[in-house]
């Protein structure tokens, strides 16, 4: 017989938490990006609203604490997972083969969540450099806000070598963002034992276009802003 | 037709030693023979130079018993889908090619020696519940028990794990989690498996965690190597039994 916390730590309960808190950072990026979309207004008022909102609000800041939960948990059941894995496979073949039925982004499953944790500290920095560092100060003074807009559109757009830096890594970060969830999306079902031959083709294509179109949106809207920009 | 081919085999002299690729060159062996044919010939060939024959497994040579591991070309059981080593043919090999064998590689199947394996961990498992407690008696009225036609014919399906460990051999995890979902399945799709349900599937994978194999990252390539194509479906079904079996079980 096994303890809840036995459960969870088996191979399969690992798996549960992977698959939940997997579909939880998918859900969360939609509510994201959906928040992005209004930096490519050019006027700042909804997007400083936002920003302010976010940092202000009681319950956002309960959902924040939810989210790095999510993510805290995911982080260290991926490390945790990959660990016993390369263990169960101490010594490995020599030989090796690409099986056409065997996606590669499956086998990359880890390298690419390092990757995205690579990503995620640097945007973790700048998120918490305005937030706390920049933003702070100059929001609660006379009650105006900082135009967080502005400095964010200026980041992408700005020219030289630290212009072209901010969009090279957000553009790899978003390249592994698809990449993990080209398998991720489809694995998480499987992992949470959702798996049906009338339901799996659909979760499967849905996951390849989500896949593909979020982290491509994400990403767009920082060359828009770039391009926009110079435009005048 | 004849052809000539360059083996390059696995030879190890034990758990514990090094091992490496040693080379052997095999001249007119038959299209029409099977690898392990090819490989008996090759043993012979050894054996008349006085050197020490390779170790390998195998019995029932008809794809059924599971016995013969063999990693050949970067693939467990070769080239072709759906075949055991003994099932696969020298047609689908041509003259001058260099052939890779190892054995299966897997911190839970230490090498005995050469290509051969040690699959006691899978018994371990099956030990740990894959098994319905009944009193046999003399046997019953053959309808007695109702089972749904698509059921049956899932678990049928399940049952047709043969144990080879090509699912552990695929896997970047070295995860038998096809073979214990397969064993699992099996039993959880009839009435007769009801009984010890949540006590399998908890016990199972308790087992299979303690034997060393990895966890699944569901890439799926067990499903292309199994020689039997047991399906990803039974994992599914594995996690939801066992899930449900955590939730429900009483400690
Ligand atoms: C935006 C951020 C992320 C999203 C949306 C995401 C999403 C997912 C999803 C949906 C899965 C499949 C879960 C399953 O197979 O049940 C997965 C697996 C995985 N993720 Fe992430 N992930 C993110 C970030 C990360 C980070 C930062 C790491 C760093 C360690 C990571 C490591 C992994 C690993 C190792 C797996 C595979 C686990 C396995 O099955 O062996 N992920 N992720
Ligand atoms: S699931 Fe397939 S590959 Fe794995 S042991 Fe059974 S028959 Fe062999
Ligand atoms: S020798 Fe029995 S399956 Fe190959």
């Amino acid at each position: 017989m096994a303890s809840l916390k036995e459960s969870l730590t088996s191979s399969v309960g690992r798996k549960y938490v992977m698959g939940l808190t997997g579909l939880f950072l998918i859900v969360f990026l939609l509510v994201h990006l959906s928040g992005n979309f209004t930096l490519l207004l050019k006027d700042g008022t909804a997007f400083n609203t936002y920003a302010h909102f976010m940092k202000e609000n009681l319950l956002i800041k309960l959902s924040e604490v939810i989210l790095f939960g999510g993510f805290l948990l995911h982080i260290i059941q991926g490390l945790m997972l990959t660990a016993k894995n390369k263990a169960a496979r101490a010594v490995n073949y020599q030989v090796a083969h690409k099986h056409d039925k065997v996606d590669w982004t499956s086998k990359a499953m880890s390298a690419l969540g390092m990757i995205l944790l690579i990503f995620l500290i640097i945007h973790l920095y700048d998120f918490f450099r305005f937030k706390y560092f920049v933003a702070d100060p100059q929001m609660t003074a006379d009650g105006t806000m900082i135009d967080l807009h502005g400095i964010v559109r200026h980041e992408f757009s700005e020219g030289g070598l630290e212009g072209i830096f901010h969009l090279a890594v957000y553009t790899l970060g978003m390249a592994a963002v698809s990449f993990h969830l080209w398998h991720g999306f489809q694995s998480t079902f499987q992992s949470l034992g959702l798996r049906h031959p009338k339901y799996t083709p659909f979760i499967q294509g849905l996951g390849k276009l989500y896949a593909v179109v979020v982290p491509a949106a994400f990403v767009a809207i920082p060359y828009i802003i770039k391009f926009t920009a110079e435009a005048h | 037709m004849d052809i000539n081919v360059t083996l390059k085999v696995w030879r190890q002299n034990g758990p514990n030693d090094k091992g490496d690729f040693k080379e052997y060159q095999i001249n007119k062996v038959s299209t029409d023979s099977s690898f392990l044919e090819m490989m008996d010939m090759l043993n012979n060939q050894l054996i008349e130079n006085g050197e020490d024959p390779i170790a390998f497994d195998h019995d029932c040579r008809e794809g059924i018993c599971g016995m013969c591991s063999m990693y050949i070309n970067g693939r467990p059981h070769g080239p072709g889908d759906g075949i055991t080593t003994c099932q696969l043919h020298m047609r689908s090999f041509k003259d001058g090619d260099t052939i890779y064998i190892e054995p299966w590689r897997a911190t839970a199947f230490p090498i005995i020696k050469d290509l051969m394996v040690d699959r006691t961990a899978f018994d371990k498992i099956m030990q740990a519940g894959g098994f319905v407690s009944v009193n046999t008696g003399s046997a019953q009225d053959a309808n007695n028990i109702p089972v749904r036609k698509e059921d049956a014919d899932e678990a049928f399906k399940a049952a047709a794990c043969i144990g080879c460990g090509a699912c552990v051999a695929a896997c970047k995890n070295a995860s038998a989690m096809l073979f214990t979902s397969a064993k699992v399945s099996q039993l959880a799709l009839l009435p007769q498996g009801q009984t010890e349900a949540t006590e399998r599937a908890l016990n199972m994978v308790a087992e299979m965690d303690a034997q060393g194999f990895g966890a699944c990252t569901n890439t799926g390539a067990c499903m292309a190597e199994c020689p039997k194509e047991i399906s990803l479906e039974h994992i599914a079904r594995l996690n939801r039994e066992y899930m449900a079996a955590s939730l429900t079980s009483r400690d």
